[in-house]
């Protein structure tokens, strides 16, 4: 089985700044077989919620066996995630998709907003010479957990940390270089991230997200526009819950 | 415990198969479900050629349930016959293939090059609500789809299954157009239209602005449209609409249906259909039932 399905339980959350939350789950057998930039999908214990919530991997620990999210409350069932406990359980499956396909050249690993957390992972386990950029409306979180794995420079939109402005800003105000761009975060950020690197010819692998519903391939929602035609489906639309949700930057064609 | 049910001459080892669309083609549940002990797989609708579907979202969830307007995405019959079907039959799994189009031209092609394939049965998609051409255009006018039914079992080689639209004034009418033109059974219920708004943003939430409704939510439409059409119609029935577990599965078969299809409940649960096959079983062996056929349309 390279896919879990089970119940686990939650061993620690805490609230790291309003609506946004840090939820550790035991899933030994999940974290024996995850990647940075996987997901999971987690079911609520409320049935009418049918759908799971794909939820980006923050942190994988071997050896206790568990799985680290940090999430955004973003509606009933990401509120419901927010209200447990250590101790209480729900069923999750994965690790699912791709992940960043991690090599040794120099990196910069970016991410914006609630497309910080997927990047600590990868910033710990990426061996390479590597600085991470952050991007936040306001007040930063999890910033001092990637000073300790690279260098770190951040930007907010109303200056309160860092460069005043987008994460491109201050890749430009810190003369950040790299031959690999590693991103997740909002759409406008991404596209503007995949230009940048089109220009000064750096690879970029760019992590999406959409509404989901298996999660596994099948259902065909959640996908997104390619130039060329995907070998799965035979029209120009990539799974981004299974081919992706990592894509080279150059395949995808932003909306 | 016999569990075999029989739709059109075909023989099925048990009454369970999966929903179009909600199972892909089988291969992406493997991990879950040995396919090879459902009655039936049956697959995403597939078209005569390569469709893309719609724009994304595509997807919204609702209160016990969903909607969705994928729009048929499919990689056209000649990947479908030469990736798809040979896996399923390498898994030996039986097949019901849900074939869509836009005319009635495409529909026989998708039929015809279907003609000597290992396919149990055909179901006709003439009901699906989130494309603009063909789809439901078949499935909400009884002459249209008579003649549809008609053109099909033409070149039909396997059994015709008219998957019927429950967004109709009166479902019956649409039954016995499809069994004046020839068809062999029926599958109900597709997707019920609905519609979501993001009251936040002050917009639709799918780009498509109406989608599919299916899940637990819809499934006494189900099971009361199931058993308005056997009242009115002799053809058998494959069910679907919401089932969930092995009960909601006695409940559709004891509206009238001699199959049922697990759909959205696969997204819940991968290995939902055949779960719920489990408690189909559960069910027997609880209420001393032999033969799974004792139930079906069992409630007058």
């Amino acid at each position: 089985m390279s896919i879990i399905k089970q119940k686990a339980q939650v061993l620690r959350q805490t609230e790291l700044e309003p609506g946004i939350y840090d939820m550790t789950i035991s899933f030994p057998e999940g974290a024996a077989l995850a990647k940075p930039g996987q997901f999971l999908c987690l079911y609520c214990n409320n049935e009418t919620r049918l759908l799971p919530r794909p939820i980006s991997i923050c942190g994988i620990d071997n050896e206790e066996g568990s799985i680290r999210m940090v999430y955004r409350v973003a509606g009933a069932g990401t509120e419901e995630f927010s209200r447990m406990k250590a101790g209480d359980s729900l069923e999750v499956m994965g690790p699912l998709g791709n992940g960043f396909a991690m090599g040794g050249e120099d990196a910069i690993i970016v991410g914006g907003g609630i497309g910080v957390p997927p990047m600590l992972e990868l910033a710990r386990q990426l061996d390479a010479r590597k600085t991470v950029v952050l991007g936040y409306r306001s007040s930063t979180f999890l910033l001092d957990e990637f000073k300790k794995e690279a260098e770190t420079v951040v930007a907010t939109e109303d200056g309160s940390s860092g460069v005043r402005g987008t994460v491109l800003d201050a890749i430009r105000e810190y003369s950040v270089e790299g031959k690999v761009i590693y991103a997740c975060g909002p759409m406008p950020m991404l596209r503007a991230l995949a230009e940048y690197a089109k220009d000064r010819g750096l690879e970029a692998q760019i992590s999406l997200e959409e509404r989901m519903a298996c999660g596994i391939g099948a259902c065909l929602g959640c996908i997104c526009k390619t130039k060329e035609m995907n070998h799965h489906t035979h029209v120009n639309n990539a799974r981004i819950c299974k081919d992706g949700p990592v894509f080279d930057a150059k395949e995808v064609v932003f909306p | 415990m016999k569990l075999e049910v029989t739709i059109a001459g075909k023989t099925f080892k048990n009454p369970v198969t999966t929903a179009s669309g909600t199972f892909g083609s089988g291969a992406e549940f493997e991990e879950f479900v040995d396919l090879s002990a459902l009655g039936a797989v049956t697959t995403k609708g597939v078209a005569n050629v390569p469709w893309e579907g719609n724009p994304t979202p595509r997807l919204a969830e609702t209160y016990g349930g969903m909607l969705n307007a994928i729009g048929l995405q499919n990689p056209g019959i000649d990947v479908f016959c030469k990736r798809d079907i040979p896996h399923l039959v390498e898994k030996n799994a039986s097949i019901i293939v849900n074939v869509c189009g836009r005319t009635i031209p495409d529909y026989l092609e998708v039929v015809e090059r279907l003609s000597d394939e290992p396919v149990d049965l055909l179901e006709i998609n003439v009901s699906c609500p989130n494309v603009k051409a063909g789809g439901i255009a078949f499935g909400q006018n009884p002459q249209a789809l008579l003649e549809i039914t008609r053109e099909v079992k033409k070149v039909a080689k396997q059994p015709v299954v008219m998957k019927l639209s429950p967004n109709v004034t009166d479902i019956t009418e649409m039954a016995k157009a499809a069994e004046a033109g020839g068809a062999d059974a029926l599958s109900l219920i597709n997707t019920i239209t609905g519609m979501k708004i993001d009251i936040y943003r002050r917009d639709f939430v799918l780009a498509n602005k109406t989608g599919g409704m299916s899940g637990p939510a819809i499934k006494p439409v189900a099971v009361r449209m199931i058993y308005q059409v056997r009242k009115a119609c002799p053809l058998p029935i494959i069910g679907m609409g919401g089932v969930m577990t092995g009960q909601d599965a006695v409940e559709l078969m004891m509206a009238g249906a001699s199959m049922v299809s697990v759909g959205t409940a696969n997204f819940h649960n991968p290995r939902a259909s055949i779960e719920v096959l489990e408690g189909i079983k559960a069910f027997m062996a609880d209420q001393k039932i032999e033969d799974i056929r004792e139930i079906i349309g069992c409630v007058e």
